[in-house]
């Protein structure tokens, strides 16, 4: 009896799916995850080359396609290589053995007395003149997965562990047209749509006139509805118009939002559907030392380098859409909701783009395109936000408020926790066809999904990280979900994981604090998961931690830790700054435990990569309201929404703890948190005072300093 | 009436003639010349997605209209090596790897030309103020920095 398959092998058990032979000495991996800039496709050919025996150099990836690759559904939540890697891995292992057996049969021997060297099965160690190529006529791969392959040992890995170069690296350093931006079909028009400011607003008039006289070329109207694009063959004139046409074309029942509620304290006034998770309130506090501290964190906006794109072609009764989205299925599923398209006539293939570090504009480009196409059949259309456009109208990071409470023993050490959170949900992904934006504005606009958040098996979404992972006898999350907020909100890396980790290790400092005691003695002397406390003790020894430095001069140090959900990978992190009127990071030291770790080399740049972005999360970032603004936002660009610069980076150091016979564990969102967490305490060491609210501007160090 | 411009691009003579003069000139490279390497980002000059060498000056091209470079010596990422002949730069970044989504390198890597063309010795803080004009989202900075800093010591033994 074999042991039951991987759940994401189970759900596409059929292994002409995961792995093709398409010629002599070539290999292709399929997967469902897609490149986002993470290095998966790498991942991914390192795990098929050694379950297979293969050398990498033989395997190409494809990856994200409804007509060839599994159904991996979204490629997010640091599951791809916890839960799509283990599956690779089974699948590989099923097909050698498949082809084992046949070389057996071929050669009338014991498969147990075969092995394979880079797709050459050996003998007793000898070459038999057979490989995967030659009997791959005879295997038949169009079967399902029994879990019958034997998945290689930890030690016996030699692709596994290894720090490779990424795959997709070379096309993207030489200028070659890797992303979907780069895409040129036969016969394509460029397309902008004029957006709809709001779900229910309509068109009131179009000036086509004006447009016209701004766009210096040739282009065409389409509307469908309240959905309405400019198109034509040359993509400067087609920008123009898509650049004039929101100040000739009026609107009925526009909604701005106001100033006054991008603050995450506008969020306490609203209507809110509760809900307690975990231990009940403690019966009687009295008595008892208690502690409480409200900390904030404004909307974020994904930012990518990139504003979306996507490609669509509708001929022949079939739809094709080219997306970088992160889940090609879901959309496939979403689109054929809002379109008389069923699924089984629409292909969605991923291209990739810039970063996206969650649910940007891409899937509403994606549909942008379709709709298009829908009224243009046999004209490929190519849609490109404008830079405004991705900034006003992709999903934001939802705004918190969270408080922390803790009932503290005789010894200063938290015996009850409570973290209260309110927020707007962090998962508005395209689902039923109700989140897609373009959807919004068709004659028949799909309903308004339910309000929901990720639920807590999925890690939660405003929850996420919301319960502590230390030894503490009781605790609990209460959640308020906000179900209706001025802004679309959706997930951005480590949905609330940022701010509620930035809430509990801020508290616990100050619990250190009241305890008289070092912040790392104290998180040790209340963690009993000894993988929790490899890395805090790692990441002290990393920045040579001295137990009560001094502080208050303007110079800090703050440490913080954090489990992504605890249940994937830990980090420690311990950040060195400056503070005057502005925050200089000088250094950042990062000990993370992830388990078996398939590229070191891609882990340490994803964690790099969260550090410097949660950096710039909690040092720059904030989307701002203004009602006078056309489209109610006063963050449009890269002068009104600042991100990190070359010279406010900070030196990084990051070690990994090796624990290889642990289960892999994803580390794109895992420093998110602690580095949050850790800027914030690190500040109020240099400073001898707390900032509670994100992100930590002049105009709040200031004021904090006055108010001292 | 559609007008001509000439100028070089990767040391290759081109004719253009876009449907009208202020045409950028990134547009031109992407649609007219079939050089995907020069990105689009914002279109208003503010993250260098889109940044080339004219005349060797580092400059973004996402609003530069054509008619400006007309005669000029434009140079983008497809001309400072390829696979075969990687520049210094290019294969400095392959062996950092330095990059994740890679969208913003084709830009970074003309502003570090520029910077060793007239700073073969650059301090990390130079290097780094060379490319304060430069956007990365993904975070790749700190492996960007030592990249350029090898190219340099590589470009330097050469010289």
């Amino acid at each position: 009896m074999n042991a039951p398959l991987p759940a994401v092998l189970d759900a596409n058990p059929r292994l002409d799916r995961w792995i093709a032979f398409p010629a002599s000495g070539q290999v292709t991996v399929l997967t469902g995850r897609v490149e986002l800039g993470q290095g998966v496709l790498t991942a991914m050919a390192q795990i098929a080359a050694d379950e297979l025996d293969i050398d990498l150099a033989r395997i190409t990836v494809r990856s994200g396609d409804t007509d060839v690759t599994p159904n991996e559904g979204y490629t997010s939540g640091s599951h791809s290589i916890q839960a799509g890697g283990i599956a690779m891995r089974q699948a590989c292992a099923d097909i050698r053995a498949l082809f084992l057996a046949q070389a057996a049969v071929v050669l009338g021997c014991n498969a147990g007395a075969l092995s394979v060297r880079d797709g050459s099965i050996l003998r007793d160690g000898a070459s038999t003149g057979l490989d995967y190529w030659t009997l791959c006529g005879a295997v038949d791969l169009a079967v399902k997965a029994t879990g019958a392959g034997q998945r290689k040992a930890v030690a016996d890995f030699t692709s596994i562990g290894q720090s490779s170069a990424r795959l997709d690296l070379p096309g993207k350093v030489f200028g070659a047209p890797v992303f979907i931006h780069d895409m040129r079909l036969d016969g394509m028009v460029h397309a902008r749509v004029v957006r709809q400011p709001n779900r229910g607003a309509t068109i009131g008039a179009i000036d086509e006139a004006a447009i016209r006289r701004a766009t210096k070329g040739p282009v065409e109207f389409v509307r469908t509805g309240n959905f309405l694009a400019i198109i034509g063959g040359d993509e400067t004139a087609v920008e123009r118009a898509g650049g004039a046409a929101p100040s000739h074309v009026t609107w009925n029942d526009v909604e701005t939002p106001a100033a006054a509620q991008q603050e995450a304290t506008w969020l306490l006034q609203r209507p809110a559907i509760d809900k307690t998770i975990g231990d009940p309130e403690p019966a009687d506090p009295q008595g008892r030392e208690r502690y409480e501290a409200t900390f904030t964190r404004g909307y974020l906006a994904h930012a990518s380098i990139s504003p979306s794109c996507g490609l669509a072609l509708f001929k022949d009764g079939h739809l094709t859409v080219w997306t970088h989205c992160q889940g090609v299925y879901p959309l496939r599923a979403a689109l054929a909701k809002i379109l008389p398209v069923k699924p089984e006539n629409m292909t969605v293939v991923h291209v990739q783009g810039s970063g996206c570090y969650g649910h940007n504009g891409a899937d509403d480009a994606a549909a942008d395109a379709a709709i298009i196409a829908l009224q243009k059949p046999g004209v490929p259309v190519r849609v490109r936000w404008r830079r405004e456009e991705e900034f006003v109208f992709e999903p934001k990071s939802a705004s918190m408020v969270v408080t922390v409470r803790a009932l503290l023993d005789a010894d200063g050490k938290p015996s009850d926790w409570t973290q209260e959170i309110w927020s707007a949900t962090h998962n508005q992904r395209p689902g039923g066809g109700g989140n897609l934006l373009g959807a919004l504005a068709l004659q028949n606009p799909p309903p308004e999904p339910p309000p929901a958040d990720v639920p807590e098996a999925n890690g939660g979404g405003a929850t996420r990280n919301g319960t502590p992972l230390y030894a503490i006898p009781a605790s609990r999350i209460i959640h308020h979900l906000i179900p209706d907020t001025p802004i679309r909100t959706s997930s951005l890396r480590g949905l609330g994981a940022m701010p509620n980790v930035f809430a509990m290790e801020c508290g616990i400092d100050d619990l250190a604090a009241r305890a008289g005691q070092d912040p790392v003695a104290y998180r040790l002397s209340i963690m009993s998961d000894p993988r929790a406390r490899g890395v805090i003790e790692k990441v002290a020894a990393m920045a040579d931690w001295k137990a009560g430095a001094p502080g208050g001069a303007g110079r800090g140090r703050g440490i913080a830790f954090s489990r992504y959900k605890n249940r994937a990978a830990y980090a420690a992190v311990v950040v060195e700054l400056d503070v005057d009127e502005d925050i200089r990071l000088s250094h950042v030291w990062c000990a993370c435990d992830a388990g078996l770790v398939i590229n070191p080399d891609g882990a340490i740049n994803q964690l790099e990569g969260g550090v410097i972005q949660s950096a710039s999360w909690v040092l720059k970032e904030q989307v701002r309201f203004d009602s006078d603004a056309a489209s109610g936002l006063a963050s449009f660009d890269w002068e009104t929404y600042p991100v990190l610069k070359f010279s406010e980076v900070p030196e990084i150091d990051i070690e990994l703890i090796n624990t290889k016979d642990e289960v892999p564990l994803g580390v794109g969102e895992v420093t998110a948190g602690p580095t949050a967490a850790a800027i914030g305490n690190a500040v109020s060491h240099a400073l001898g005072l707390r900032i509670r609210d994100l992100p930590l501007t002049r105009e709040r160090i200031m004021a904090a300093l006055l108010r001292d | 009436m559609t007008q001509t411009f000439e100028f070089h691009v990767n040391g290759k003579p081109v004719s253009v003639a876009p449907v009208n003069e202020e045409t950028p000139l990134l547009d031109v490279l992407r649609n007219e010349l079939g050089l995907m390497g020069t990105r689009f980002g914002c279109g208003l000059e503010q993250c260098g997605c889109c940044m080339v060498l004219i005349d060797g000056a580092p400059e973004k091209c996402c609003a530069k209209p054509v008619w400006s470079v007309a005669g000029k010596q434009v140079t983008t990422v497809e001309g400072l090596g390829n696979a075969d002949a990687p520049h210094p730069l290019q294969q400095a970044f392959l062996d950092e790897q330095a990059g994740q989504c890679g969208y913003c390198l084709s830009g970074i890597l003309i502003s570090a030309k520029a910077l060793l063309d007239s700073n073969p010795q650059p301090t990390r803080s130079e290097i780094a103020a060379a490319l304060d004009g430069n956007i990365c989202r993904c975070g790749s900075h700190n492996r960007i920095l030592r990249a350029v800093e090898k190219a340099a010591a590589t470009m330097r033994a050469g010289a």
